[in-house]
């Protein structure tokens, strides 16, 4: 008998061979490689790893995304002059930067931003034609397509960034540079540059969703252990057959907070969380600077942003007063 | 759980460890907090770390006051150009405390020709000269920054010929697959983020504009972009960096723009930062041709770069004076005790060969 009281994967099963999956729709690329079992990956998922299935959709995803990948990477090492030493411990701070604001949306030379605008185009290739092949697969496979619309959500937000906003705002410069360190940067200056996103409602509901998503994932992961012990992990049976371990979740949730989710609908409840978050991230970063060019100020005309009591003689700007220094 | 398994999550953990070691700052972090309650209005400090910089930050003992009566130093020594004002007494004083501050190790040769004392021949001499000037503009012109407790040479020089924190213009490559825009490596001003290394050039002797954020809550009126936010954000972390303090020392947690709602410390930063822009254009930059000439220091040393990789002049920003304190020596009086300095004359100084 399993045993689910404790934190970490201790079950692994292995069927006497490796589950090859459903037979494939006529017309589809046979899936390759076979499988194996690798015992870590067990510790963490399946231990089955194979066979793969690429098709023409993953391997032109695959070959897209590796362009944009070299021509980013090959840009950093650039920037380093191909000192390979520098690129591997300047690594996180490197980056390829989109063009100079006064290119606008035109093409600019490639040196100044255009392998950005390079590098952009065969990623959104490649992630367009990955979430292609999540929808086919899942259609394939006879599944909803709940993943390829979760993803979809994502691309929203990545798309509002890198292309929907920079062309409302008629240039590329305020689009986000590929880098690790410097993306960050730029988010931190983005949301100086219009006064505070955190008075941006769209940018809160989005820490809403997700906070909201990791107490969800957090509470359902852990009632399901939980009721382990009772079968409660056959959670889309219980649904409509609710036996021991959905009374007990169900009493557990209305004992402690008052209320429960059902077994069904904890997982709307994790979908529309996760997907929201995104989706209201995007709307945000969408009003920012094409709606709304300052969101404190904004809050303040709103009436949100409430006043404090002052602590000191309010300072008034100095380059207002006349014979300033500029 | 097979060894190889355990070799690597021991592995991972030695990973995280040392990126957990390297990343962080020692406990403890005391918060003051300045503002009404709520709002995040804090100071920020680690008692450790300030420990050590107020023990950087100590004044030297000063002097016995000097004598202010009998024939002044102009009517006494030959090329006295601009502490002619003071008794004899004193100028003797104020030399003796710029030797301790600026060359303890060199002595009077530093500066001057032993045989004659007088002559402009050695050129920190003639640099000497245009400081005090510099120093006289701070104390009487910029009191908006440094108010009544004043500058004196020792603010910035801490006993060293070249004060300790200057700058010079990042020199950027012309050529290359990327254009290089001066961003994207570890930049030591900005708190080794990836933002702007030199962001002194373009606002601590160039006058662009610092101002990123909108005065209204709809667009339309403002051209800054999110690039030269970073810009600003990168000088703004020097400021940081420099001063030992934080974003709300001087700003508002809500609105970094608002000026009704920040604290008082913002306007004399303000003020510092075109003081500092002043002092760059006015009294260092023009003193280049003369590092130029002596682009390794004087010939008897010490030895060391006068000029930044382009040739231009080293220059100061905030942490030239400040040294890590969020007012220098934590505002200790140290002009006070140094009278000679409020009497330097503001006439220009003469041609070198003027003896």
């Amino acid at each position: 008998m399993p045993e689910y009281q404790n934190l970490f994967t201790r079950v692994q099963v292995r069927g006497p061979t490796p589950y090859p999956g459903v037979p494939l729709p006529r017309g589809d690329v046979p899936r390759e490689g076979g499988s194996r079992n690798v015992t870590l990956f067990g510790y963490f998922g399946d231990a089955q790893v194979g066979p793969i299935y690429l098709g023409q959709l993953g391997i032109l995803s695959i070959f897209f995304g590796f362009i944009a990948f070299e021509i980013i990477g090959l840009n950093m090492l650039a920037s380093v002059n191909w000192d390979l030493g520098q690129f591997i411990r300047q690594l996180f701070w490197l980056a390829l930067e989109p063009p100079p604001a006064h290119y606008g949306l035109r093409m600019p030379p490639l040196r100044e931003g255009g392998w950005w605008l390079v590098a952009g185009f065969f990623l959104t290739l490649s992630i367009l034609l990955w979430w292609a092949r999540t929808y086919r697969r899942a259609r394939q496979l006879g599944m909803g397509t709940h993943v390829a619309w979760a993803f979809m959500a994502a691309i929203w937000l990545y798309l509002v960034l890198g292309f929907i906003r920079p062309i409302l705002m008629g240039s590329w410069s305020e689009a986000v540079p590929f880098g690790i360190f410097p993306h960050l940067d730029w988010t931190a200056a983005f949301s100086i540059r219009y006064g505070n996103l955190f008075y941006n409602p769209f940018h809160a509901l989005s820490i809403v969703f997700l906070y909201g998503s990791t107490l969800l994932f957090a509470m359902h992961a852990a009632t399901i252990l939980a009721l382990g012990r009772y079968g409660g992990e056959r959670e889309i049976e219980l649904v409509l057959d609710r036996g021991t371990a959905a009374e007990r979740g169900g009493l557990f949730w209305r004992w402690t907070m008052g209320f429960n989710a059902s077994f069904e609908s904890i997982h709307r409840w994790a979908w529309w969380f996760a997907v929201l978050c995104p989706i209201t991230g995007g709307i945000g970063i969408l009003l920012t600077g094409t709606v709304v060019d300052n969101w404190y100020l904004w809050a303040v005309d709103r009436h949100f942003a409430p006043s404090y009591p002052a602590l000191w003689a309010p300072v008034a700007d100095p380059a207002a007063l006349q014979g300033a220094p500029r | 759980m097979r060894f190889s398994t355990q070799v690597l999550l021991g592995l991972a953990a030695l990973v995280c460890t040392v990126v957990i070691v390297l990343t962080f700052e020692r406990p403890p972090v005391r918060t003051t907090q300045i503002g009404y309650r709520g709002v995040a209005m804090e100071d920020v400090a680690n008692p450790r770390t300030l420990a050590v910089r107020v023990a950087a930050n100590r004044l030297p003992a000063v002097p016995e006051a000097a004598d202010t009566d009998g024939p002044k130093a102009s009517e006494t020594f030959e090329n006295v150009q601009v502490l002619g004002e003071l008794s004899v007494a004193q100028f003797g004083r104020i030399m003796q405390a710029m030797t301790e501050w600026i060359a303890p190790a060199q002595g009077c040769t530093y500066c001057h020709n032993p045989e004659n004392m007088a002559s402009d021949e050695i050129y920190t001499k003639v640099v000497s000269r245009r400081m005090l000037q510099m120093t006289r503009r701070i104390n009487t012109d910029w009191t908006a920054h440094v108010g009544q407790v004043g500058v004196t040479c020792y603010t910035c020089h801490r006993g060293q010929p070249v004060p300790a924190e200057v700058w010079a213009t990042a020199v950027l490559p012309h050529s290359g697959l990327q254009a290089q825009r001066g961003q994207n490596h570890p930049a030591p001003v900005a708190n080794d983020s990836s933002l702007p290394g030199d962001p002194f050039t373009p606002f601590l002797l160039q006058a662009n504009e610092i101002r990123v954020i909108s005065n209204s809550s709809l667009p339309g009126r403002n051209p800054a972009n999110v690039m030269q936010a970073e810009w600003t954000y990168s000088l703004m972390m020097s400021m940081s960096e420099g001063l030992g303090v934080n974003c709300t020392h001087c700003h508002n947690s809500r609105s970094f723009g608002n000026w009704e709602t920040s604290p008082p410390a913002r306007l004399t930063a303000w003020h510092g930062i075109r003081m500092v822009r002043d002092l760059n254009t006015a009294y260092i930059t023009p003193l280049q041709p003369l590092w130029a000439a002596n682009p390794r220091g004087p010939a008897d040393g010490p030895h060391g770069a006068r000029l930044g990789p382009g040739g231009d002049a080293l220059k100061i920003n905030c942490a030239t004076c400040h040294q890590g304190a969020n007012r220098p020596f934590y505002g200790a009086p140290m002009l006070e005790g140094y009278p000679e300095l409020r009497l330097i004359s503001a006439g220009p100084a003469r041609a070198a060969s003027a003896e």
